[in-house]
């Protein structure tokens, strides 16, 4: 048993960490999250310079390998700096569906973009009625002689107004909440019909609507197997669900150290919060639930990349924990810094922020509870 | 022991009922139910109908201006206010600095402030919280100094919710020697927010919305005839305030209100298939919440006719300010649940009245997390939820 990082892995986390370290301040971020974009332009180039875009991807495509725990690694880093910029989207998501989905035409492609940082993707998958039922597609794609007509409404779509394409999840048969019938499309971001609207989201991201009408996609621009993209969006889902549990734990330590740096500088009645045993044992609860977190996460980046059968129960059991720890910490490091946890203005709050709206993604922790029991 | 009401009571509730129903704006109770962001003109404009109709101050005592109302009255009309998405009433004023006013101050300031307060002419706002004193109230360091007859206020107040309208600010200033313990050197002054030397600065909340400010004096002038009651007496006034603000902050009736509407957005919502109520966990949920909402009310219900019979509220009315707002906020959990994905965007435009473009997500789904971040504030504000534990171990347990 050995659960130390690889050479390769520490030098990831150790560049990552000093990026977030000397180059992430929240002030900063508070600005990129303003600008039209929505991030930082130089952040993602040097993203793609120092090859953190590569880490999603095998070394066949041009990639690190691709590993589960590579992400965890990365993302978990990204977590301390509550980092905004599209990597989830474009390069685990987005990337994900094509190194897993694609033909060698795609992959040769659009794997370079991704990689050199040209290329920015977007995922639509969930829908207005849809929830967090994957097989609920009610947007359809309609054979016709130059390929598909798509159309439909997608909802809540993670970088979606910046994506230069969208990978969109159609029905190309069947019923919506059929589990066969799903088909996955790449779709230019300009195409005729596709009307965007895009928004900040609560945690200083960006997603968008998409709106699809008619819209002509050649038959060169289905990705995988027709009818057949369910599993695909699951296994793709299930690495993504990882990498935000990663980025969670990596918020909540922060956080965590953030809450008891804070109770030792603040005087109340005459000395320090932090000695209040009232707030010295639930400041001990969140470390043990932040350390719980990072146990499952970890074994979960191990499920994954053993690709046994209970990978996906292995996912379900860390969303489970990562959204109740993280709700959590997120509220007693609110609560213990007081008034200026819910000001805009000290960036507690919005680890907090964060952390709340991971678990609303990709099933919150009472649906992976269930899933755990079904799966 | 009895819980139905008497005739008298129900044609007490048929006449709220008509009167909100003929009385309350439409626009306004729409924002309300709606989640939309209400304005100074809206909440003025409410309190100037109730002031008009003499329901503005349910908790006075009748000759100041008050509805001399039963605790039975108060609840029915708190619960028919919530159900007509009546919009809470400004406490500052009416539910504050006026009790104070009236049991503490001078005949003259009586008659100066009271009328005003009660037709909301005048809005007031609170200068008790200090960068350095939030749960130690008493260690504020607001100093106001001796200067014939007047005082010279220098320091600054913060968490000042909505000075940013207010034309008058009650304070807790120090004006006893610094060697003096704390709570018998504080005084309570009055301060016209045009005094020279005052600036208001915004604070944003995780909302991004600036609903509290710090408040800045320097070499403020205020006549000593503003000061309620005597010198350094002001802590013993200001404890009374506070058990008064705590009463009001259950919020039983409008929990109860959202709960309902809760449920039904639930039976509204697909869960594969399903309706969300469906859900074995989410309709648990629900069930507890409700279980423990009805034994807050209850829990309320005692506090009121208690009060009624001529006893101040006591310490047990932290339990209610406790579970009150730990109640609210699983409900605001719960909204966000509902929401999912749609709890994502941050579109705070499309929570104003006016506003004409395409809204993203079904009703007020995408205004669930603000509301979530922004009621933290409620387990923080009014005496934080530990400072409440703190007094029931003093005042009740004993320890």
């Amino acid at each position: 048993m050995d659960f130390s990082l690889s050479d390769e892995q520490q030098m990831l986390q150790d560049s990552i960490a000093r990026f977030v370290q000397n180059d992430y301040d929240f002030d900063s971020r508070a600005k990129s999250i303003k600008t039209d974009l929505g991030y930082s332009a130089d952040h993602w180039k040097l993203f793609a310079d120092l090859g953190w875009l590569m880490v999603p991807f095998t070394e066949d495509e041009g990639g690190l390998g691709g590993s589960a725990a590579d992400l965890m690694v990365v993302m978990e880093e990204f977590g301390k700096g509550i980092v905004i910029e599209p990597f989830l989207a474009t390069a685990i998501i987005g990337g994900g569906l094509i190194s897993k989905a694609g033909n060698s035409g795609q992959k040769e492609s659009l794997i370079g973009g991704i990689i050199d940082g040209s290329l920015q993707l977007a995922f639509a998958y969930a829908e207005p009625q849809s929830r967090y039922d994957l097989s609920n597609v009610a947007t359809t794609a309609k054979k016709n002689t130059d390929g598909y007509v798509l159309s439909g409404h997608k909802a809540v779509v993670l970088n979606g107004a910046n994506a230069n394409k969208i990978i969109v999840s159609a029905r190309t048969f069947g019923q919506p909440s059929d589990k066969e019938g799903i088909s996955l499309f790449i779709v230019d971001a300009t195409a005729t019909g596709v009307e965007i609207q895009g928004y900040r989201t609560q945690d200083g991201g960006r997603a968008a609507e998409v709106r699809l009408e008619n819209v002509q996609v050649g038959a060169d621009q289905l990705l995988g197997g027709e009818n057949r993209a369910l599993p695909i969006i699951e296994s793709v889902l299930d690495r993504a669900t990882l990498a935000i549990c990663a980025e969670a734990v990596g918020a909540m330590e922060v956080a965590t150290a953030k809450t008891v740096e804070y109770t030792k500088t603040r005087v109340q009645f005459g000395v320090s919060i932090s000695k209040f045993q009232a707030l010295q044992h639930r400041m001990a609860d969140m470390f043990i639930e932040q350390q719980q977190a990072k146990s499952i996460v970890l074994m979960a980046a191990m499920k994954l990349d053993q690709a046994g059968e209970d990978a996906s129960k292995s996912v379900a059991a860390m969303k489970s924990l990562v959204g109740r720890a993280s709700k959590k910490i997120g509220q007693e490091a609110v609560q213990i810094h007081g008034g200026i946890g819910v000001t805009d203005e000290l960036d507690v709050g919005h680890y907090f922020k964060r952390m709340t709206m991971i678990d609303l993604m990709f099933g919150n922790s009472d649906y992976q509870t269930q899933r755990f029991t079904a799966l | 022991m009895n819980v139905d009401f008497s005739d008298q009571e129900i044609a007490f509730q048929q006449e709220v009922c008509q009167f909100l129903n003929d009385q309350l704006p439409l626009d306004i109770s729409q924002k309300v139910k709606n989640d939309l962001h209400l304005d100074k003109a809206d909440l003025v404009g409410w309190q100037q109908i109730l002031a008009k109709q003499g329901w503005a101050a349910i908790n006075w005592p009748a000759e100041y201006g008050g509805t001399g109302w039963s605790s039975t009255e108060k609840y029915i009309w708190n619960n028919e206010c919530a159900i007509a998405g009546a919009p809470a009433i400004v406490p500052f004023g009416l539910g504050m600095v006026a009790p104070v006013i009236y049991t503490y101050g001078s005949e003259e300031q009586k008659q100066k402030f009271l009328p005003s307060i009660l037709n909301s002419d005048v809005w007031w706002c609170q200068g008790y919280s200090e960068p350095n004193a939030g749960s130690d109230l008493a260690s504020l360091k607001t100093t106001a100094t001796s200067d014939g007859d007047d005082y010279l206020i220098n320091g600054t107040k913060t968490w000042t919710t909505l000075g940013q309208y207010a034309d008058w600010i009650f304070c807790l200033v120090r004006t006893g020697a610094p060697e003096v313990k704390n709570q018998m050197a504080i005084s309570f002054v009055l301060i016209d927010m045009k005094t020279p030397g005052i600036t208001v600065s915004p604070i944003y909340m995780l909302d991004e919305r600036r609903e509290v400010n710090e408040v800045h004096f320097d070499n403020v002038r205020v006549p000593k005839a503003n000061r309620i009651g005597e010198e350094n007496k002001g802590w013993t006034y200001a404890k009374v305030l506070l058990t008064h603000e705590r009463t009001g902050i259950a919020g039983v009736a409008k929990s109860k209100d959202v709960l309902e509407k809760v449920k039904a957005l639930a039976l509204q919502t697909n869960d594969f298939g399903a309706s969300l109520m469906d859900n074995p966990i989410f309709a648990h949920k629900v069930a507890e919440l409700e279980i423990d909402l009805l034994a807050l009310e209850y829990t309320e219900l005692r506090t009121l006719a208690a009060v009624s019979t001529g006893k101040a509220p006591g310490p047990e009315s932290s339990i209610l300010k406790i579970k009150g707002t730990e109640i609210y906020q699983i409900i605001d959990e719960l909204k966000m649940e509902i929401a999912g994905y749609y709890a994502l965007p941050f579109v705070d435009e499309q929570f104003e009245s006016n506003f004409d473009g395409v809204k993203v997500g079904p009703g007020a789904a995408a205004n669930s997390a603000p509301l979530y971040f922004n009621h933290r504030k409620t387990t923080i504000y009014g005496g934080s939820n530990e400072v409440q534990k703190n007094i029931i171990c003093k005042a009740v347990l004993g320890l």
